[in-house]
């Protein structure tokens, strides 16, 4: 009888994290100054001598390799929750609509939270605020008879995105952020605000979701099968319910905050790993937070790298990448008993 | 250590569907909860499982109100096999059932050997050891359902409830359901069992009790319970009831014929 094991959990951990070091490493031997991959790690190897390539490592590269591993961590460790919790395979932050009010929380901080005398470091709060409000009318719009079917679901999401979105502009425009191009940025979210405070905030959050995810993992698995299969198995579904939400909605509000609406992150790699390594969630939690975390700093790399000198925002990359899947799953779903909407 | 559903009531929707039902289940015992549809079985059962608090009337397991029960004690005593369970993730049968273990595990456990060694022997009883690595995706009804008893057995629960446990089941299945069912009372365990199948039910049961509108309408020895006046005014058809060869009523409900 096959079974999660000891060993098996260490292995695929171990190559995960194995994975998100070669990403690493391109990603920091990759970038429009040309440097090679030896003088990178000469310069990591001596972090005190300065230098110009030392200023575009220390400064640039390193900061934005954090913040796409707390970002990609975060949005793919979230899809993995709103799956179990709404009990469906289609459930990601981004297309929930729940980054879209994340998104809009941010933006409202950064573009009129200096009137409130609010400084940028309030935007993970807001962007909490906004995710958890995003949650919540999910739930109340499409908890159904206690279980979630897809449609109102994803037509919830949907709605909450695009209303999200001209809120967004709404509120920008308001504040005389009139730069057309910084409001595309948000809405297919970047990773240009890369800074080591933003990195920590956002690895803060995701530390606690990670924790929580971890250790209600088994619940995950059994939250899956249904509120009442869960409670009859001891799970206290209420609380462990409102816990994972909140530790998500926090996850999700400080990632989505500093970078914008990063699309289908949640979807792509919780899919992928589900396939390759089962739907467990003590082994899935954990390898989705590191992959997602391997998967984001790749795309960045790549938004920063395939147009020679000009950037494309990392959103661009998910979005052509997740879209796609998105569909073929969604088709899945409708011919398969276990995704039936 | 008895299972003490006592004058329940319970609306749904601003509906009454349990009108003050009051059922016991002793150690040891089968009891068959019989009724048409709508008549508050499932109602009944959940209430009795301690998912829905009744509105009035209490149920008690072992002398404790099932909401005074911590919920991992509780699902080491009181285990639930539902009609059908929807999964949205490709889980093998083999995993599910070791979720029955749940209530005995940590927060973030593996299995120990001892959970897998019972989770093997229940796959082994149901007979689909076999299923084990398939997943429940690709199983039929009939194997699903053989796939949440063998997840009721690994609870090693005191007190079971069966929601039509074989619904989706062929006959032979059906009785090796049945059997297994009949095993566990005689181990001391007090089992409430939701049928549709009235003969079959006599012939596997120790009591019956008939529900009709919310209420418990008779109760008592299978022969006491399906008796012809009983079943025109609950289920609303005629029939003759016969001793069977074994001793066993036998419900010959009369059909038109051309």
């Amino acid at each position: 009888m096959k079974r999660l094991t000891a060993s098996q959990l260490i292995v695929v951990l171990v190559m995960a994290l194995g994975l998100l070091a070669v990403c690493l490493g391109i990603g920091l031997a990759v970038g429009p100054s040309g440097a090679s991959f030896g003088s990178v790690l000469d310069v990591l190897a001596h972090p005190r001598e300065p230098g110009p390539l030392a200023d575009i490592v220390w400064r640039v590269r390193v900061p934005r390799l954090a913040l796409a591993m707390g970002v990609g961590a975060s949005l793919s460790l979230a899809g993995v929750i709103f799956q179990a919790l709404l009990r469906n395979p289609l459930a990601d932050p981004f297309v929930l609509g729940v980054s879209g009010g994340a998104a809009l929380g941010g933006i409202a901080v950064l573009a009129l939270g200096a009137a409130w005398g609010m400084g940028p470091e309030a935007a993970p709060f807001a962007g909490f605020a906004g995710a958890l409000l995003a949650t919540l009318l999910l739930y109340s719009k499409s908890a159904v008879g206690g279980r979630v079917s897809a449609t109102p679901l994803l037509l919830t999401g949907v709605v909450f995105n695009a209303f999200a979105s001209a809120a967004i502009i709404f509120v920008a425009s308001l504040a005389g952020l009139v730069d057309g191009a910084r409001i595309f940025l948000w809405l297919i979210g970047n990773l240009s605000l890369a800074s080591l405070d933003v990195s920590i905030a956002v690895a803060v959050f995701l530390g606690l979701g990670l924790a929580v995810a971890l250790g209600l993992a088994r619940s995950l698995n059994l939250l899956a099968l249904g509120d009442e299969a869960a409670e009859h198995l001891g799970v206290a579904v209420e609380w462990h319910k409102r816990i994972l939400l909140l530790a998500t909605s926090l996850m999700v509000g400080a990632a989505v905050s500093v970078s914008g609406l990063i699309g289908f992150v949640g979807l792509i790699i919780p899919h992928f790993l589900r396939l390759l390594l089962g739907p467990d969630h003590r082994l899935l939690v954990p390898a989705s937070a590191i992959v997602g975390a391997a998967f984001l700093v790749l795309c960045d790399t790549a938004a920063r790298s395939v147009l020679g000198g000009r950037e494309l925002p990392v959103g661009a990359i998910t979005a052509l990448v997740g879209g796609p899947l998105f569909l073929v799953l969604l088709r899945r779903s409708q011919t398969r008993a276990w995704g039936s909407p | 250590m008895s299972l003490c559903i006592d004058e329940v009531r319970l609306s749904l929707g601003g509906h009454p569907v349990l009108r003050g039902a009051s059922l016991e289940v002793e150690p040891g015992e089968i009891v068959g909860l019989l009724g048409p549809n709508g008549a508050g079985k499932t109602s009944l059962l959940r209430v009795a499982s301690g998912i829905r608090p009744p509105d009035a009337g209490r149920v008690a397991w072992s002398g404790r109100s099932l909401g005074d029960w911590p919920l991992r004690e509780r699902a080491r005593q009181l285990a639930v096999v539902p009609q059908e369970c929807h999964v949205p993730f490709p889980f093998r049968a083999g995993e599910l059932v070791l979720m029955g273990r749940a209530p005995y595990q940590g927060w973030y456990s593996l299995e120990s050997p001892g959970d897998v060694r019972r989770a093997r022997a229940a796959l082994e009883r149901m007979g689909i050891a076999h299923l084990a690595n398939r997943s429940i995706a690709d199983l039929s009804g009939g194997e699903r359902q053989l796939v949440w008893i063998a997840r009721a057995l690994v609870q090693e629960p005191l007190c079971l409830l069966l929601d039509e446990p074989t619904a989706f089941l062929d006959l032979a299945h059906r009785i090796e359901v049945l059997k297994v069912v009949r095993e566990l009372a005689d181990q001391g365990c007090a089992v409430l069992l939701v049928s549709h199948d009235l003969s079959l039910a006599a012939r596997s049961c120790d009591r019956l009790a008939l529900l009709s509108e919310g209420r418990v309408a008779a109760e008592g020895s299978p022969g006491e319970v399906l008796d012809p006046v009983h079943l025109r005014r609950v289920f609303g058809f005629e029939a003759q009831v016969v001793e069977g060869p074994d001793g066993f009523p036998l419900v010959l409900p009369e059909i038109l014929r051309r």
